[in-house]
């Protein structure tokens, strides 16, 4: 492939990428408001367009529409920065995590992935510390909440923001130990090979009825899972870990001060955060874009039949995240600090310890 | 030749940064710029290929020492510092360590490079995972572990002060 290709291919695909991601994104919000009315026995929005499925559209107008205001009293600077750096560390997540092997369009091969490359061999390879990056991209997020609330010169601002950049620098650090388990398992950091290191292997326990069950890590590292699921709700300030919002209780947080647009930016950053992690969940503990094979389908379905089988599996674990706002009570703060420090972190750790024994054990 | 262009770049961008750091008067805006330089030198280390090192730095450093360092200055509400005249001891040490600092270095690197190992810019297999990993646990084990008996033992000191404050 020349350099002309190289750059056209990957210039389509980042566009490809963002287009889908922010559109996933806007009907996500339709989807909440759909599902929560019917966990609530409401109708949810129906109104805009059939079943109101030009909701997501109507909001976003309105969102650009409304007066774009920055109080006087601000760090002007900041409080500009903030929404920004809180958008854009979530979208630049995307750009590792890959959707499926290589695609062929008139004769060009390209990896499905942003910064994924095909090799002249034919097989798909990415950058090598591809969790190392998105764990540092959200680290960085952390920023955005936290100047967000500093700037605002405001004591409700500052107070949620305090108690947001607390909770996700908490949970990080059992969101992070959650995935030793599985580097230990692959032996990668690269979010490639942790996928293709679960297709591998004979059948579980040499037991010939169980050949048809996947190798997937959510069976090994099931503790891993549960802490991973717990800690990423916390990270995407989702029920029944949103105190940095918790709108029926508190003063909204670190954004009680944007309006219109910048507040819109935040608000896209937390959906797009929760698509990375649900990603995330797919790529490590379900295989990735791994599935049965259909092979009475034609060539073009079973080509898409990989981004069919990731789409479905981001699509269960945001529909998880949707179904427990619309079930599960909120924390209490302390509660929820107790939870991450004396009782995930431990575990996260015991289970470091375990693996690593059955690792070395079975060397 | 891109990436000699690069590192330059991230080099400026690097002492921009380190030089915006001292000139800051807001204590929250001398942090950000800090972040700035740890980030800059994380591409540096991307560059010579050591990309675990460069992940590390970002998430260590920028994503959760300096994130305690804004948050504390957030918690404290640090106002704008005033100007001062600074030390006269400053003046006397100071200038003149920098001087000898900066000669020293500057005579290493013309008259004794041929002594200096060898880095090139853009080289791809030096500082793998797999490659940093195995150099901690057989070559350097020892220093490894006495660090981190180190920083256990630094934890143990911030919890039993943390207990007397309460």
């Amino acid at each position: 492939m020349n350099i002309t290709t190289f750059i056209i291919a990957a210039v389509i695909k980042i566009a490809l990428v963002v287009f889908i991601m922010l559109t996933g994104v806007a009907y996500t919000t339709w989807l909440e408001r759909k599902l929560v009315g019917r966990i609530q026995n409401r109708w949810g929005p129906t109104r805009v367009g059939p079943f109101g499925l030009l909701q997501p559209l109507a909001d976003g107008v309105k969102f650009i529409l409304k007066e774009d205001m920055v109080p006087d009293y601000v760090h002007k600077g900041l409080f500009i920065l903030a929404p920004m750096l809180a958008l854009v560390m979530s979208l630049i997540s995307i750009a590792v995590i890959p959707f499926g092997e290589n695609i062929t369009i008139h004769g060009t091969t390209t990896a499905l992935q942003i910064t994924g490359i095909t090799q002249s061999s034919g097989h798909p390879s990415d950058i090598n510390i591809g969790l190392l990056i998105i764990l540092g991209v959200t680290s960085i997020g952390v920023y955005g909440i936290a100047l967000a609330g500093w700037s605002s010169n405001s004591k409700y601002s500052l107070l949620g923001s305090l108690r947001a950049s607390a909770q996700m620098i908490s949970y990080e650090l059992a969101l992070g130990l959650s995935l030793v388990g599985i580097l230990l398992l692959s032996g990668t950091l690269s979010l490639r090979g942790i996928v293709n290191a679960q297709i591998q292997g004979d059948a579980w326990f040499g037991l010939s009825w169980l050949k048809y069950v996947p190798h997937w890590y959510i069976f090994p590292q099931f503790i891993a899972f549960f802490i991973y699921l717990m800690a990423a709700f916390a990270e995407t300030n989702r029920i029944p870990f949103d105190m940095p919002e918790a709108e029926t209780e508190l003063v909204a947080g670190y954004h009680t001060e944007y309006s219109s647009m910048k507040f819109a930016m935040f608000f896209m950053a937390e959906y797009v955060n929760m698509f990375t992690v649900a990603c995330l969940a797919s790529l490590l503990f379900f295989g990735g874009w791994h599935g049965p094979m259909l092979s009475f389908l034609p060539d073009i379905a079973q080509s898409l039949l990989p981004i069919l089988y990731f789409a479905a599996k981001v699509f269960f674990f945001i529909f998880l995240y949707i179904w427990i706002r619309g079930t599960l009570p909120r924390f209490r703060y302390d509660q929820l600090m107790a939870f991450g420090w004396k009782f995930l972190l431990p575990l996260a750790i015991a289970n470091i310890i375990i693996t690593s024994f059955i690792v070395a054990w079975r060397g | 030749m891109v990436h000699q262009i690069l590192f330059i770049v991230f080099g400026l961008i690097c002492v921009a940064g380190a030089i915006n750091l001292l000139v800051q008067r807001h204590p929250i805006n001398s942090a950000l710029s800090l972040v700035v330089v740890m980030m800059a030198l994380s591409l540096i280390y991307l560059l010579l290929g050591a990309e675990f090192v460069a992940a590390v730095q970002v998430i260590v450093y920028a994503g959760a020492i300096m994130v305690l360092f804004v948050f504390v200055i957030m918690l404290l509400n640090a106002g704008e510092e005033e100007r001062s005249r600074g030390s006269r001891i400053a003046l006397l040490v100071g200038v003149p360590g920098v001087i000898v600092m900066a000669g020293t270095v500057g005579w290493t690197l013309i008259y004794k490079s041929q002594h200096l190992g060898n880095v090139t810019i853009g080289s791809t297999d030096f500082g793998e995972t797999h490659n940093v990993a195995h150099l901690l646990f057989s070559t350097f084990l020892l220093p490894f572990e006495i660090t981190s008996v180190l920083i256990l033992i630094a934890i143990m000191g911030a919890v039993v002060l943390g207990k007397r404050e309460g």
